[in-house]
């Protein structure tokens, strides 16, 4: 089972914490910056597994963590989980963002904070894995999102205007129209009528 | 009211913030806002408000007052209001708070709901913060959408019934039909997620363990086509098929097949299939094959299988990521017990492994090393060991420490061997090592009596280097103090023999007494060990004077040893070296029994009885055993008493189960607990009061009588029952001396008829002084049992005005009362 999932910075600030056992407030906290502490000391190249700090629950749970470039990536499991397995689940997990925010980076998570929750649900429910296929979680994603917007109704106007010109697939024109030659190449342009 | 802002800009705003306090005005400032926009009922900007709300309260800032507020979205139509309203119920609300129960009744309803997403909402929350009152409502929900045909829910509601099944164990029994046709299903989030809700089952119950073993096949099955299925664009991770999938059915494979014949049977191929198809060069692979291995572990697989995942785990080693590393070391760790041969082969590899600077790895080879230590491997382990011992973080060197000396004692190969390990260890890691280690350790070195002059040598040669360590000071102090006299001999046969004087060893441990660097606990042994050469060395009065001098001393244990050792030199003198003599053979009671050992110290005797068996080369040939057996009548057997000389291995401790409770040898000793000192003084004084020794002339009304006289010798005898054995007779003797030339070398023996069982305690001293100027004592102890007259044939040997004198009598005026 999953305890908990953390994404914090190289100087500590969360970006997203979720926990699937309750703790108050403060011991979430503390729970954020004792993970960092033990984490941010790791060497690059030593193991990403690591006993948990006391707060979590001490040497029965792990902390399982990658860096990517200014985000720690932080799940903390017990023994019923597979180590290795857990650390394709967080590679599996960052592509999806990436997928959805497109080149994701940390701005992203900080301004998106609850569209990476909705992401998150749709992967681990209840600290247990619900779903591994990127392209499935993004088909649900999407489709929420989706009922989100209809139901946004004016003052979503202008969010669907700039996605509208994002989906937009304009032909491409012409580079290169050969004068020389009698036979201009004349590609072949849409009909607007 | 101007519109509230959006999370974005808000988001904005905290960022700009240059410092703590300016963020948390900011985040009061917005707080102040949303509170009184939540009171005006806005319907339209809830949802912002509450997600603003969401972001303070991941910053760290209370939120609690949303929570109403989240209830409310709950229940409205859109799907925006909803989707916040649930997050913001698995943030911030949990069972703990009577709120959430209001939520069940919208949870029934959405569980019902005509969209998809807004069931698939309400599963989640549900499965992640419902509480046991709303998971005992809602099962029968859950149990519903477990058998719609809906993928998207189905997996969700599996998992949804793991977390009812958590909660609410009850409720297992509901669930059961549903799963009937769970593993049919082609879609794999739905396979995933009903293994993992099979797997729950199967841990929190046996008959339902025994009731899916049914299914092994399937599994196998499933495994299989996930292996041979080739390229499948939507499950591939790194060129394979749904690894997550592969590694749930391995795991749900290794429940269902331990303990269990025939299901192990059937998986046997699969595993082996796995363990050799899989690729490794990526991590997904290498997941696989790591579960494959605990799998084949764990269930009742054939020989040559659990021989290949060893021989996997032996790969693991070698490969460069850590994290691969890491789980080989774990991994052995759980199967060396069960398959020792086939983990030494990787002994190397693993010792290797304490060269990591991965601190995790580390750990663990250490922990793995010393299971794998045996009789054979002992030295060359033992040198890695101890290489790593020197070079590794404090945080391991207790635990080492501790290891190594767990090693050291079940597989020494010699007794040289251990005690040099043991100093290796004390030397470099000497305040590391556990409290219970000292004493183990004075109990082995006294236990091996041929390596006492080269174990002093060494302990006073480590001594002379470094006085930091404290174990390390105070097993050197307790050696020096017992045997001093060996050191300053200068006889070692294992080494060369070092030139010490006396003097030079008495500084030493008055430096200890000084130094900032001993604590009190090393200093009392120390002071211990100063008194204790009292009797090995010759210049006495160095040692009274250190002694007096702590007298005064501010520490209280200090204080106490001093003064009675003060004691001891001025009225007791005659008891000293009968106090201060050799230990004898501590017998281990326990392996770890450290504290049986401390008892011992100060008592000395009660366990010692057992070890009956003093070392035979260093004693004098008629031994104590000789005591009971007496010729009867005309034959004078010479009795053994304690000489004065400091033989090893006192006589005293075999004789005490005759004495009883009175226990006079009870050794000073470096008692390491603070406790048995404290009784020391009341025993000393015990053994004073019970055993009248002067002039005081025994109670129990016997009438005190003339042994001998003759040649201006005098010997009294006093009596005196002892109390919890009428049959025994305690006598005293006292021998003086009128003529003006002392005698000196003074032996007295005695011999007793068959049926009596004497005892013969240390004479006071072996210089009768002259003019009546002092008395020699000596306590015999006669048990007549059968209550005959008491007769007594004694010799006395002395040397008087330099000519040597040897007499014998008989004694038979005993009184009455002293037999009867």
């Amino acid at each position: 089972m999953i305890k908990a999932i953390l994404i914090f910075n190289n100087h500590g600030k969360p970006r997203l914490s979720k926990f699937y056992e309750h703790y108050n407030e403060d011991t979430e906290q503390q729970i954020i910056r004792e993970t960092f502490h033990l984490v941010s000391k790791r060497d690059e190249n030593v193991c990403n597994f690591l006993e948990g700090g006391m707060l979590i629950g001490g040497s029965d749970y792990k902390l399982i963590y990658r860096h990517y470039a200014t985000l720690y990536f932080v799940f903390c499991v017990d023994s019923s989980e597979s180590e290795l397995g857990i650390l394709d689940l967080i590679q599996v997990f960052v592509e999806t963002l990436d997928k959805c925010f497109e080149n994701v980076c940390e701005l992203d998570l900080i301004f998106h904070v609850d569209k990476v929750h909705n992401i998150l649900a749709e992967m681990v429910m209840g600290g247990m894995v619900l779903e591994t296929n990127m392209n499935e979680i993004i088909t649900q994603v999407d489709a929420q999102n989706k009922m989100e917007k209809s139901e946004a109704g004016i003052a979503g106007a202008p969010a669907r205007a700039v996605s509208a010109v994002k989906n937009m697939n304009l032909p491409e024109m012409p580079r290169n129209i050969n004068i020389g030659d009698i036979s201009i190449k004349v590609p072949n342009l849409p009909s607007f009528k | 009211m101007p519109a509230p802002i959006r999370l974005r800009e808000l988001i904005r705003t905290i960022r700009t913030a240059r410092t703590q306090a300016e963020e948390r005005e900011m985040i009061q400032k917005e707080c102040a806002a949303i509170r009184s926009s939540f009171r005006e009922e806005d319907n339209t900007y809830r949802c912002r408000n509450v997600a603003k709300l969401l972001y303070m309260h991941m910053l760290g800032y209370p939120a609690h007052f949303g929570q109403l507020e989240c209830l409310k979205l709950i229940a409205s139509q859109k799907f925006t209001d909803k989707r916040i309203g649930y997050l913001g119920a698995m943030l911030l609300l949990d069972e703990r708070q009577d709120v959430h129960l209001l939520m069940t009744n919208c949870i029934k309803n959405d569980l019902n709901h005509s969209t998809q997403y807004v069931q698939g909402l309400a599963l989640c929350t549900l499965g992640c913060m419902g509480s046991s009152e709303m998971c005992r409502d809602l099962a029968g929900e859950v149990e519903k959408l477990l058998k719609t045909s809906n993928s998207y829910l189905r997996k969700k509601a599996a998992l949804c019934a793991v977390h009812v099944i958590r909660k609410v164990p009850e409720l297992m029994e509901m669930f059961l039909p549903a799963t009937k046709n769970l593993l049919s299903e082609k879609n794999h989030g739905v396979l995933h997620t009903s293994v993992v809700l099979l797997t729950e089952m199967c841990e929190r119950s046996p008959d339902m363990l025994a009731h899916f073993r049914k299914l092994v096949p399937q599994l196998v099955r499933i495994l299989k086509n996930l292996i041979m299925s080739g390229y499948s664009p939507e499950h591939d991770v790194s060129g394979i098929s749904d690894p997550f999938l592969q590694v749930r059915i391995l795991r749900l494979l290794r429940i269902l097949g331990k303990g269990d014949d025939d299901s192990s049977e059937a998986m046997n191929d699969i595993l082996a299939q796995v363990a050799t198809n899989t690729e490794t060069s990526k991590n997904v692979g290498n997941a696989i094959l790591y579960e494959t291995v605990l799998t084949i572990m764990d269930i009742k697989s054939e020989s040559g299988l659990r021989v290949l995942a060893i021989n996997i785990l032996g790969r693991f080693l070698l490969n460069n990521d850590k994290n691969i590393r890491y789980v080989a070391l774990t991994s052995l760790l759980k199967t060396v017990q069960t398959d020792h041969n086939a983990v030494q082969r990787h002994r190397s590899t693993i010792v290797d492994c304490l060269k990591d600077l991965d601190v995790s790895i580390k750990r663990r080879a250490m922990e793995l090393s010393f299971a794998l230590v045996n009789g054979n491997n002992i030295r060359g382990m033992m040198k890695e060991l101890l290489y790593f011992l020197d070079s590794c973080d404090p945080e391991f060197k207790a635990d080492c420490a501790s290891g190594v000396f767990l090693a050291a004692e079940k597989y020494a190969p010699s007794k040289r061997w251990h005690i040099d390990t043991i100093m290796r260890v004390l030397t470099t890691a000497g305040s590391y090592v556990r409290d219970d280690s000292v004493p183990n350790l004075i109990q082995l070195i006294t236990n091996s009596v041929e390596m006492h002059a080269y174990t002093v040598q060494r302990l006073y040669k480590a001594l002379l280097d470094d006085i930091s360590q404290q174990p390390l000071v105070q097993v050197a102090s307790w050696c020096i103090g017992e045997y001093g006299d060996l050191l300053v001999s200068g006889q070692c046969e294992e080494e060369e023999p070092i030139q010490v004087t006396e003097d030079e060893v008495l500084d030493v441990l008055e430096g200890l007494l000084v130094s900032n660097l001993s604590t009190p606990v090393t200093r009392g042994y120390a002071l211990t060990a100063i008194m204790k050469l009292s009797t090995r060395f010759t210049s006495v009065n160095r040692i009274k004077k250190v002694v007096s001098i702590y007298g005064s001393s501010i520490d209280v244990e200090l204080q106490q040893r001093a003064v009675e050792y003060n004691a001891l030199f001025k009225k007791y003198d005659h008891m000293r070296p009968a106090l201060l003599e050799r230990m004898p053979i501590m017998e281990k009671t326990a392996s770890n029994g450290p504290t049986e050992i401390v008892q011992t110290n100060g008592e000395t005797e009660p366990s010692v009885v057992e070890a009956k068996h003093p070392p035979p080369v260093t004693q004098p040939t008629n031994q104590a055993n000789d005591l009971l057996d007496l010729l009867g009548g005309n034959d004078v057997v010479p009795v053994i008493q304690n000489t004065v000389s400091t033989k090893p291995a006192s006589a005293g401790g075999e004789l005490l189960d005759l004495l009883g409770d009175l226990s006079l040898s009870g050794g000073t000793s470096p008692a390491p607990a603070p406790s048995v000192p404290t009784s020391q003084p009341s025993f000393f004084l015990d053994g004073l009061t019970s055993q009248p020794l002067f002039n005081d002339i025994a109670a129990a009304g016997i009438p005190p009588m003339t042994a001998y006289n003759k040649n201006g010798l005098k010997i009294d005898f006093t009596f005196e029952r002892a109390n919890p054995n009428p049959n025994i007779a305690v006598i005293t003797i006292h021998a003086s001396n009128s003529t003006e030339a002392d005698m000196t070398d003074f032996v007295f023996q005695a011999a007793v008829p068959k049926t009596f069982q004497l005892q013969l305690l240390s004479p006071s001293s072996n210089v009768v002084p002259a003019l009546n100027q002092g008395t020699v004592t000596q306590v015999i102890r006669v048990l007549n049992p059968q209550k005959q007259q008491l007769r007594m044939r004694i010799k006395l040997t002395y040397t008087h005005k330099g000519s040597a004198v040897q007499d014998l009598a008989e004694v038979n005026n005993f009184p009455p009362q002293s037999w009867q």
